[in-house]
């Protein structure tokens, strides 16, 4: 892109607000909402405050499933800082209605839902599965126990290089693998006893 | 529970459609009982939202599982949030009869 269609871009795109990714959205909530109770409460009054599917899916991964932003970011096909926003907005809203009394309903925003897809071996056919709960054991057309998953779109739970990060010691230069979720200044030097420090590849 | 499978004619011996929305039939197979209902697709000709219309259709029919060639891009995500299960197969040549059989088989 030269300057010139750079300058073009700005004067007729500057208006526009930004497309939307759409999120994956792979866990959809099993129910509708959540309703305070009390004597004092008139819910029905006061506006619910509506909880995006993205803003439920992005709560439940960091909340419940304790993914770091990263590797939830890669789940719902986002960049990072979007995820981050978006779990930011999710918390805000569930902080208010908790703190206001208010009813929350989860509905909307610009989500796709996704579910796992599976090939049956003798008879070739795919087919998904919509219980997540229940796993699948048998080919649903021709009940064949050969089934397998498709696993070409599945990330990895690791997707940075910090694999091939290594500690080392700063006192004698003693190096090991960095290991994936442990802080490096837990780790000890065996030889000097000293605390060591990350070394990027 | 009741199976629903995109056929191309009116009869058991017509072969499975490879599309979707765009399908002459759906013959909705009910497993418990037997049954089999083949209605015509009313929106065989129609030119956009075929998929959609067609799973409104087939979802008042309380199908939990749909046999086809391929689904298209708009119709997966509904089908996954009314938790119908879709099975692709790709085999064109194959007739309705020999579909329920393989169904029968499975128990």
């Amino acid at each position: 892109m030269n300057i010139c269609s750079l300058f073009l871009y700005r004067t007729f795109a500057h208006n526009m607000a930004r497309l939307k990714i759409p999120r994956k959205v792979t866990n959809p909530p099993i129910v509708k909402g959540f309703k305070p109770y009390g004597p004092d409460l008139d819910s029905k009054k006061r506006e619910p405050v509506i909880l995006n599917f993205e803003e439920y899916e992005a709560f439940r991964m960091c909340d419940y499933d304790m993914y770091n932003h990263h590797q939830a970011s890669a789940l719902m096909n986002v960049s990072r800082p979007t995820f981050t926003r978006i779990y930011a907005s999710a918390r805000m809203k569930i902080s208010k209605a908790f703190v206001e009394g208010r009813q929350i309903e989860i509905e909307g925003g610009k989500v796709y839902f996704d579910s796992d897809w599976f090939q049956c071996n003798s008879c070739g056919c795919d087919f998904n599965n919509p219980q997540r709960n229940i796993s699948i054991q048998n080919c649903p057309l021709c009940g064949s126990s050969s089934v397998m998953r498709h696993t070409e779109d599945i990330q990895e739970n690791t997707p940075f290089d910090a694999n091939e990060d290594l500690c080392i010691c700063t006192e004698c230069g003693f190096t090991k693998k960095h290991h994936y979720g442990v802080p490096c200044r837990n780790e000890v030097c065996p030889t000097c006893k000293a605390p060591l420090t990350r070394k990027h590849h | 529970m009741r199976i629903a499978i995109t056929s191309r004619g009116n009869s058991l011996e017509s072969t499975l459609d490879q599309r979707f929305g765009h399908c002459k039939y759906f013959v909705i197979y009910d497993k418990q009982t037997g049954a089999v209902e083949i209605i015509p697709n009313p929106y065989c000709e129609v030119e956009e939202q075929a998929g959609t219309l067609a799973v409104k259709l087939l979802s008042s029919k309380n199908v939990s599982k749909i046999v086809s060639g391929e689904f298209g891009i708009k119709v997966k995500p509904i089908l996954d949030s009314l938790n119908i299960q879709m099975i692709m197969y790709k085999n064109q040549n194959i007739s309705i009869g020999k579909v329920i059989e393989m169904l029968n088989h499975n128990k």
